[in-house]
């Protein structure tokens, strides 16, 4: 597969009924790369999202994933929801919960495998829940259902990680654990994060992509990191809105806030 | 009570009461868990009040037209399936108009079987026994039949768990992973719309879904995922519906209201228990 980016939009447009919410969108993601998208509410990043998944349709435009189409390269994305939208109050456990990634296909009647059951256990090891396996979620904290859901996208062993806003309304620690947890997959894993929040994304990613109705991408650079870390207590990179590569507006040069 | 096991042996009506009391418990417990964790109780509301329609038609084309081999049992099958599907069909398409249209179901589904109803002659106990039950009138042929959809219903919920499962907790990501949600949701529903007709012999269709939920509430308590609640709302339905009757019998109270009144004296306790302990849970 080597050759065929992860991820490839070509002149993307989707709208709902006349409502225009992305236009000639363009993006393309190497293999291993960690990419960030922000940008303001309503501003088309869950649009963009769904639209990576095969979840939805774009009008107009190609999306390829893995060099096939976005339908047929589902099952190699690890998929993690935003929390507030699921019911943690579900009656489930852990392991319910994680083994949900090994669904597969089809109409096939039966039970989990043994293989299964070792893939989300593994996956639950990787994000140190393995003691929590036989607890109802409702019992975790906001952090470890954070976790969960990413052990979730995991057992589905995934080639790339696509995460929507995982650190919300987690504090400064749990969110220093998930940002270790998500550098070391990302020796092996591409991950696309949709974040609010610009200190999660320190110092690992190379490129943000600005989500509002059209795209732009920015690359991260070193600049003022001292003056930064000294603010947020970690490394942390600035977004160099000069380098904008469709440039629309003039909030050049700054730092990018919480 | 001592009174009401030599009925059971006694006579066969009661005997038969009891049978279909357990078999409603087995798909009630199964059932009504998924319908609770899926949030869909109102969509199971509206299937259980269009059934009112089948019966009805299926009476009056057995009395009216002579189709005699038509049982009122039938008319609520073919009634719940079709609430079942269209309700279903709708929430997938148009979420926003999911509660008008099961309302219109829901009433539509009434209106049919009252006319219906009023137009066959014989005896308008027929619509109070619809309403609300009438566990002691069930025959060895119902009692086979509701045997069958609960075997049905039994083995489709088991062998389909997982994707159920799927479907009810997170359904975008079971489409990711390739599960194919409209069909596993539709299912869903029509297991809900059989559950439902085997209630209603039980507790009448009003108060089918005190029956599909309070079990499965009283159970969330006690257990930590979907099967252990599935397991532990059947026992305790089973155990609801047979003290019903056993206490309804000697004063002679409805049994359907008796049960509901039982299931409900349950969830208030256990409710009321679990504040008290944990008072801020």
């Amino acid at each position: 597969m080597s050759g065929s980016p992860a991820m490839a939009i070509e002149d993307v447009t989707f709208s709902y009924n006349d409502r225009i919410v992305l236009e000639k969108v363009n993006l393309t993601v190497a293999e291993r790369e960690f990419v960030w998208i922000v940008g303001p509410n309503g501003g088309g990043k869950t649009t963009l999202i769904k639209i990576m998944l095969g979840l939805l349709r774009p009008r107009s435009g190609r999306v390829t994933v893995f060099g096939a189409s976005a339908v047929a390269s589902r099952r190699r994305i690890g998929y993690m929801p935003q929390q507030s939208l699921l019911d943690l109050r579900f009656p489930a456990t852990v392991m319910d919960i994680a083994l949900m990634g090994r669904l597969n296909s089809g109409f096939r009647p039966g039970f989990h495998s043994a293989a299964d059951r070792e893939a989300a256990r593994s996956a639950l090891d990787l994000v140190d829940l393995t003691a929590m396996s036989d607890r109802p979620v409702g019992e975790l904290s906001g952090g470890q259902q954070r976790r969960l859901l990413i052990a979730r996208a995991l057992a589905c062993d995934p080639e790339l990680l696509l995460l929507d806003e995982p650190t919300a309304n987690l504090d400064r620690r749990v969110e220093r654990e998930l940002h270790d947890l998500l550098l070391r997959l990302n020796k092996r894993l591409t991950i696309i994060l949709v974040s609010h929040d610009p200190t999660f994304v320190w110092d690992f990613v190379e490129r943000v992509v600005c989500v509002h109705r059209t795209v732009a991408v920015h690359p991260t650079a070193n600049m003022a990191r001292e003056a930064i870390s000294e603010l947020y207590g970690t490394p942390m990179r600035m977004v160099r809105h000069d380098r904008h590569e469709e440039d629309e507006s003039a909030q050049s040069q700054d730092p990018v806030e919480p | 009570m001592m009174e009401f096991l030599h009925a059971v042996t006694a006579h066969s009506f009661m005997l038969n009461a009891l049978l279909t009391g357990v078999a409603a418990s087995i798909a009630c417990g199964v059932v009504g868990t998924y319908v609770v964790s899926r949030r869909i109780t109102y969509l199971a509301g509206g299937i259980a009040h269009s059934v009112l329609g089948g019966m009805g038609v299926a009476r009056y084309l057995s009395v009216v037209k002579g189709w005699h081999i038509v049982q009122p049992l039938h008319g609520a099958i073919v009634a719940a399936l079709l609430a079942a599907l269209i309700i279903g069909w709708v929430s997938l398409r148009w979420r926003q108009r999911e509660d008008t249209v099961i309302g219109a179901i829901w009433a539509i589904g009434m209106a049919v079987g009252i006319i219906f109803i009023v137009k066959t002659p014989g005896y308008n106990e027929d619509l109070m026994s619809y309403l609300f039950g009438n566990i002691l009138m069930v025959s060895r042929a119902d009692l086979v039949m509701i045997a069958v959809l609960d075997a049905v219903v039994l083995l489709v919920s088991i062998l389909f768990y997982n994707q159920l499962l799927g479907v009810c907790f997170d359904q975008e990501f079971a489409r990711i992973r390739g599960v194919h949600v409209e069909f596993f949701y539709l299912l869903l529903l029509g297991l809900t719309g059989l559950t439902v007709v085997i209630l209603v012999s039980v507790v009448g269709l009003v108060m089918v879904i005190a029956l599909l939920t309070l079990p499965v509430a009283v159970a969330g308590h006690f257990t930590r995922n979907l099967w252990q609640t599935m397991v532990v709302a059947s026992l305790l339905s089973i155990v609801f519906t047979t003290l019903g009757l056993s206490l309804s019998y000697t004063p002679d109270l409805p049994a359907g209201a008796t049960i509901i009144l039982v299931a409900g004296a349950a969830y208030i306790i256990v409710v009321a228990a679990t504040r008290i302990r944990r008072p801020h849970a």
